[in-house]
């Protein structure tokens, strides 16, 4: 197939519309037997215009990854000790020193030490476990928000939370991430089976020996790369704004705290 | 994206005529599954590192005791020891007996969920890795077995751990294309707005897997009416735009999901104006640019699996009626789009014959309705070039005489830059094939030739025009069309 050469030219070119020719149209046109009309056609969905497309695209899709041969090796650095008071993790990939830090380091609880997948669940954490404003107001109106991110459902009690995730949210009765405060025990009942699903604190990195937990408080996506920068050691200083200022404004009831994010 | 595919492949073992036998069949099994609208694919991220392969041994499978004793192995002890246990668990899961195995030990997913959620990082890593062979399984109870652990890979999604939530999303998506009872549990548990949160993030491969995890969602039956408003409702369409603007920062692995997620939210017809109101049609129209210089720049790059879904999007969006009353920006009206099309068509032409009909299909919609692409069509001297596929096939043959007539029937001053030209000749040859719809259109196409521009008649009659009408006064489809010409040739 042979494009005229003035073509790429055209498309390295500026934007533009073309003069329209004037239109005239014959009103026998499309008198019959005739019966052409110019017209856009739309394709829904399970049309068979696509299958070719399709085919191509799940081709792909089951062609690819599949096999795996020669994965080039993990850059190798020389041995690192994690920098994180009271870790003396060795590690010799930065791949498995950003997966530990992730996990282990960067939302954590200055007050108890918990590690929390994200920095939202940490912010329900502190807030629901930490803050005794957060108690007094708590008897007052509904404090404890749905961990679902994307609900706004807020509940009297702990309890009252959980019902609603597992209803609702079809979440698990015994879902890690939102032990009650008071319960020091694991909360699942199936620890009588055979392959236990608890993890013990073997490593004896936390003291509690629980795994993460998760607080309330995922809110709807904020615009917020705000959140994801914070390291363990702003939230200690966060933590401690936050208690002064509550402090502060502690006169008559307030929509329930945020962790500050930045000081007013 | 390209380059990260090569590294992963099989080095070629077999023939090539083995692989292309393959293929073939692969293919052949896919088409039947459209057919049967049952298209669904999972995709399997597996990194054994290459020492393990060296070994020489297959990793077996995995007996009821064995499997127990890994387990107990992977509760207690180093964190070493507890590792190897789950890298020789996950070894097995590679076979589908031991994924039975698996799923029929009682406990044995409570247990891998504990692991999931537990506070060392590598051992999480690696009962993810389990759980995401487990993900891929083609029997059902294997993949449904996974669901307890679910709320727990969305609640990953808004970790920071870039390989870990990487291996979620492609274990979700695996899981999500598994049953509608999946998705019922998915959606509730949020799904969407999960999805939502974790598209911000700057990374590569999580925005790869997210765009694959929600291109299976968004394939469900239940799509157009279950999932696909909250998706528009979120802040996802214009994350996924943004996604789609060419420029340094576009990688093209990450383009082709979100350009098939745009397809399969825009053919569904939910709500497509919201996608014109966020700028798709200048997004995609640029996309459109951009592919078209890069398809001159480089030899074979696989662009064909992203021109496809973009060139499907702007063609169904081009059918919305808010076209008409939308403002200048939203439309689509840069004559570069047309040249940008041909380029493609020819690489389509050269590459993946199977994909011009798509092409033609846009090139049909940017025609129809607007006299300044039909002009530009003429302009740019794109008739002859197209004339060239008529031989292609019947169903291409087909669509490049609508394109022609779209530009005809807008009256004489475009039937002018039509003929004289390679034009007549070619319908002489249109009217000899047999298919009736290519017949058909040829005999539309000349209807409108003879009404704006009736010299062309004479030249007809002399190029044995009538005997060519004449083959086909018999066929039902056709008669009155080739009779009325007759008349008017014979009248000329």
């Amino acid at each position: 197939m042979q494009l005229p050469p003035a073509l790429r030219a055209r498309l390295a070119a500026g934007p533009g519309t073309a003069e329209p020719l004037p239109v005239a149209r014959d009103p026998t046109a499309n008198a019959a037997p005739f019966r052409f009309a110019a017209r856009p056609v739309r394709f829904p969905r399970e049309h068979e215009f696509f299958e070719d497309g399709d085919v191509q695209r799940h081709l792909y899709l089951q062609d690819v990854l599949l096999q795996v041969a020669d994965v080039p090796e993990k850059p190798r650095v020389p041995a690192f000790t994690c920098q994180v008071a009271g870790c003396c993790q060795v590690f010799d990939a930065l791949d498995d020193y950003e997966h530990h830090y992730h996990t282990l380091h960067r939302n954590v609880c200055s007050f108890c030490k918990r590690a929390f997948p994200s920095g939202h669940l940490l912010d329900a954490h502190i807030l629901e476990w930490h803050d005794s404003l957060f108690q007094i107001l708590s008897e007052r109106q509904d404090m404890y928000q749905c961990l679902v991110e994307g609900c706004t459902e807020k509940f009297k009690t702990s309890r009252d939370r959980k019902d609603h995730m597992v209803r609702t949210h079809l979440y698990p009765v015994d879902f890690r991430f939102d032990k009650p405060k008071k319960s020091r025990s694991p909360a699942s009942p199936g620890a009588g089976t055979k392959a236990s699903a608890e993890v013990q604190g073997n490593s004896g990195e936390r003291s509690e020996g629980d795994a993460m937990e998760i607080c309330t408080e995922p809110v709807v996506a904020s615009p917020a790369p705000v959140g994801e920068r914070r390291t363990c050691s702003h939230r200690d200083i966060d933590h401690r704004k936050k208690s002064q200022d509550t402090e502060k404004n502690s006169a008559g009831p307030r929509e329930p705290l945020l962790p500050r994010r930045g000081v007013p | 994206m390209w380059s990260r595919r090569q590294g992963r492949l099989r080095p070629v073992v077999c023939g090539v005529e083995e692989l292309r036998r393959r293929r073939r069949e692969r293919e052949a099994v896919l088409r039947k599954a459209r057919r049967e609208q049952q298209l669904v694919s999972k995709r399997l991220l597996r990194d054994d590192a290459p020492e393990e392969a060296g070994e020489g041994c297959v990793s077996a499978i995995l007996g009821e005791t064995e499997v127990q004793q890994l387990l107990r192995q992977a509760q207690r002890g180093t964190e070493e020891k507890r590792e190897r246990a789950l890298v020789s668990l996950r070894r097995g899961l590679q076979h589908p007996e031991t994924q039975q195995t698996f799923i029929q030990l009682e406990g044995s997913m409570r247990t891998l969920v504990g692991l999931l959620t537990s506070n060392q990082a590598q051992l999480q890593l690696e009962a993810a890795r389990c759980l995401h062979e487990l993900s891929h399984s083609e029997q059902s109870t294997v993949a449904e077995a996974c669901l307890p652990a679910t709320s727990y890979l969305l609640t990953y999604l808004s970790s920071h751990s870039s390989d870990f939530i990487e291996l979620c999303l492609y274990t979700l998506g695996n899981l999500i294309v598994e049953s509608e009872a999946v998705r019922r549990q998915l959606l509730p548990q949020g799904i969407v707005p999960a999805l939502a949160a974790c598209i911000q993030s700057p990374h590569v491969a999580v925005l790869e897997a997210l765009g694959f995890a929600l291109s299976q969602l968004l394939q469900a039956k239940e799509a157009p009416e279950k999932i696909i408003p909250s998706i528009l409702a979120s802040t996802l369409p214009q994350h996924m735009l943004q996604l789609l603007q060419p420029g340094p920062k576009l990688n093209p692995g990450v383009a082709v999901e979100f350009a098939w997620c745009l397809h399969y939210i825009i053919c569904s017809q939910v709500s497509n104006s919201l996608l014109i109101v966020h700028g798709a049609l200048s997004t995609l129209g640029l996309l459109l640019l951009d592919m078209a210089e890069a398809v001159q720049r480089t030899e074979d790059t696989g662009l064909e699996l992203l021109a496809c879904p973009v060139l499907r999007c702007v063609s169904n969006l081009l059918t919305e009626a808010e076209m008409e009353t939308v403002g200048g920006q939203m439309q689509l009206r840069d004559e570069r789009v047309v040249a940008a099309l041909f380029i493609l068509l020819q690489f389509f032409f050269q590459k993946q014959p199977s994909l011009l009909p798509e092409g033609l299909w846009l090139l049909n919609n940017l025609t129809a309705n607007s006299p300044s692409f039909c002009t530009s069509l003429l302009s740019l001297d794109l008739i002859e070039p197209l004339l060239q596929l008529l031989p292609v096939s019947n169903v291409v043959s087909v669509m490049v005489l609508t394109v022609l007539c779209n530009v005809a029937e807008k009256g004489p001053a475009y039937c002018q830059r039509l003929w004289p030209g390679p034009l007549l000749p070619a319908l002489l040859q249109t009217l000899l094939f047999s298919d009736t719809e290519v017949v058909g259109q040829s005999l539309e196409l000349l209807h409108l030739l003879f009404l704006y521009q009736p010299e062309a008649v004479q030249v007809f009659l002399q190029q044995s025009g009538l005997q060519a009408l004449e083959k086909h006064h018999e066929e039902a489809q056709l008669q009155d069309r080739v009779y009325a010409l007759q008349q008017t040739a014979l009248q000329g």
